[in-house]
């Protein structure tokens, strides 16, 4: 089928999706709502991870920090939030080149930790810096958004925002990637010192990572501040920073389209799967380890680029 | 208050640097982070209770079963999640490891729930006052145990001959292997000594605090991938000194800074000395080779 005749099915159904889902179930329309959230996460997350080829474990603290400074801005400025979206993605990408320029010296295992260390910290910090954060009782009464004096009230307002956004992010991160940025990246991911040898700067670019991948987490904080009006520490945890990269690994690193798949299977699936939620973790992690020995790229991973010089003989060596 | 400080910090530094190992052993032959080594020490501790009170056999014997057990966990968990994936990328066993322990931790909520449960023993609640120190009978098996454990560690890796053929399998694989060494069976070998250290810590653990739960493996894991890291991974006694100077660093500053950010601290270090010495103390400066 023609490409552009299944973009198009594509987009018709996604904006027919609530005259079909809405009325009959709230529910599935806020499911789709959690999907959009996480694929701009889990793009986010790519970005770093498949594109930049940087292990980071604490994506869940910049979702947290766009959260926390939309809804703090809200509450306390009464800002309007088509301000606040733009001002908590710029505080959290700055918050991303802030982690970025101390960590990028570390390779693999420890980047992780140290991003998990630091994942950790910022919860703490949401957590013990009551005056301002009030603590693990979170922030309750955040202003839903208002365009030219239409409040955003239901779930299919805030859907059409969400798929807005999505639409952006994937269209902002695919136009990155496949500009001179993007090439450079993965030149460092597949080699850094042959990435330095022929003049890009890895230390830049991957810094570079960090900071969209953050700016993008806080768009996805902020609309989830404003979306169900109250934020706490509890949505910003370890785990949901292993949610987060279960995303982008099980739908494929290095492919954008795949972490929108990854998203709405692991956000899908533990709906469908709700009588037997408790074993929702236990299936995950088993998820997890099978498809690293069976298919580490993916469901839906990136394609080799078909001119490969070395063939399959750099695999391996060079580590 | 100062000398009462360091005890208690010596006695978490004790169970940090027996956690550390596991994680410094594995580091040291294969180079990956068993992210799972938290949440064996948690298996471990949840043995220790069920052994204790489901089958009513003495301490001594719920420390020996819940070793043995935890340390075939480990090198099954090793042979299941890890070995297939040895030729991978590095960053394929990482992704595994955290699968592996999102596995265990829903595990042990699936079978003994998520709340914190007490340690069904009396023993340990005896105190000692010793000058202005107070020191309880558990403490002292802590660090007694410890002590024991470690010592016998270091014997067995420097005395003996499969402890030989240990360390040189973490110095080159393909060499020991080419000696004649079967690797495999060291692998999982350092997978189950440090998961057996991992239980005897869990257990000690869960009588200090009274509390097992199943996401208590953790900031232990974390803290004791710390100590690792601070002592030098690969490094057996750097593990020990590393957990024991967390410890004492912890206790500290936990009484004289701030008890809500006590766990920011760990962290803290581990970024500083990632940073400035990723080394560690008694860790060989690795040389990257292109």
């Amino acid at each position: 089928m023609n490409r552009k005749v299944l973009t198009f099915i594509v987009a018709a159904l996604l904006l027919a999706l609530p005259l079909l889902l809405g009325s009959v179930s709230e529910f599935w329309m806020h499911v789709m709502i959690m999907i959009g959230i996480f694929s701009i996460l889990s793009m986010g997350l790519n970005v770093i991870i498949g594109y930049a080829g940087q292990f980071a474990l604490g994506h869940a603290a910049f979702y947290g920090i766009g959260a926390y400074t939309a809804a703090l801005l809200l509450i306390n400025y009464d800002l309007s939030f088509w301000l606040v979206l733009p001002i908590a993605a710029v505080v959290t990408g700055f918050f991303g080149f802030l982690l970025g320029t101390p960590v990028i010296r570390l390779r693999g295992d420890y980047l992780g930790i140290v991003t998990l260390g630091f994942g950790e910290i910022v919860r703490l910090i949401f957590v013990n810096w009551v005056d301002v954060t009030r603590g693990p009782m979170g922030l309750p009464g955040i202003p839903a958004p208002k365009l030219f004096g239409y409040t955003f009230s239901g779930k299919i307002e805030f859907y059409y925002l969400i798929l807005v956004l999505v639409i952006i992010t994937y269209i902002v991160i695919n136009r990155i990637l496949h500009s001179g940025i993007g090439l450079n990246m993965l030149t460092i991911r597949e080699d850094e010192r042959l990435a330095a040898s022929i003049g890009i700067r890895p230390n830049k670019y991957k810094i570079m990572a960090f900071t969209i991948g953050a700016f993008f987490a806080g768009i996805a904080g902020a609309f989830w501040a404003a979306y169900i009006s109250y934020v706490s520490p509890d949505a910003f945890r370890y785990m949901d920073s292993v949610n987060i990269l279960a995303m982008v690994i099980l739908g494929g690193s290095g492919n954008l389209a795949g972490s929108i798949l990854g998203a709405s299977i692991l956000v899908i699936t533990p709906e469908l799967l709700r009588y037997v939620s408790e074993y929702r973790m236990l299936l995950l992690g088993l998820a997890i380890v099978l498809m690293m020995i069976f298919k580490p790229t993916g469901f839906w991973g990136e394609k080799h680029r078909k001119l490969n010089f070395y063939g399959k003989a750099q695999k391996g060596e060079g580590k | 208050m100062l000398f009462q400080q360091i005890t208690n910090g010596l006695t978490i530094g004790m169970i940090y640097a027996l956690i550390a190992l596991g994680y410094t052993m594995v580091y040291g032959i294969l180079k990956i982070v068993n992210f799972a080594h938290g949440d064996i020490y948690m298996i471990g501790s949840f043995l220790g209770l069920f052994f204790l009170k489901e089958l009513q056999v003495p301490l001594y014997v719920a420390f020996i079963f819940s070793a043995v057990v935890t340390a075939l966990l480990g090198v099954t968990i090793e042979r299941a999640a890890y070995r297939p994936l040895r030729k991978a990328d590095r960053i394929v066993p990482l992704i595994s490891a955290l699968g592996v322990s999102t596995f265990l931790i829903s595990v042990a909520q699936l079978i003994w729930g998520t709340e914190m449960r007490p340690f069904p023993t009396t023993f340990g609640a005896k105190i000692y006052t010793v000058g202005s120190v107070t020191i309880s009978e558990i403490q002292i098996l802590i660090l007694v145990l410890s002590c024991l454990l470690m010592v016998g560690l270091h014997l067995f890796v420097k005395k003996t001959k499969i402890g030989t053929a240990m360390r040189a399998t973490s110095i080159s694989l393909t060499n020991a292997a080419l000696l004649g060494i079967n690797t495999n069976r060291m692998i999982s070998l350092a997978f189950a000594i440090g998961s057996a250290l991992a239980a005897c810590a869990g257990i000690m653990v869960g009588i200090y605090y009274n509390a097992v739960y199943p996401t208590m493996g953790y900031m232990a894991g974390i803290n004791a991938f710390t100590a690792a890291v601070l002592g030098g991974i690969g490094s057996i006694p750097g593990a020990m000194l590393g957990g024991v100077l967390l410890g004492l660093v912890e206790a500290l500053a936990g009484a004289y800074i701030s008890t809500q950010y006590k766990s920011v601290i760990s962290f803290a270090i581990l970024i500083i000395v990632l940073l400035i010495r990723p080394s560690g103390i008694l860790g060989k400066k690795e040389i990257d080779k292109v």
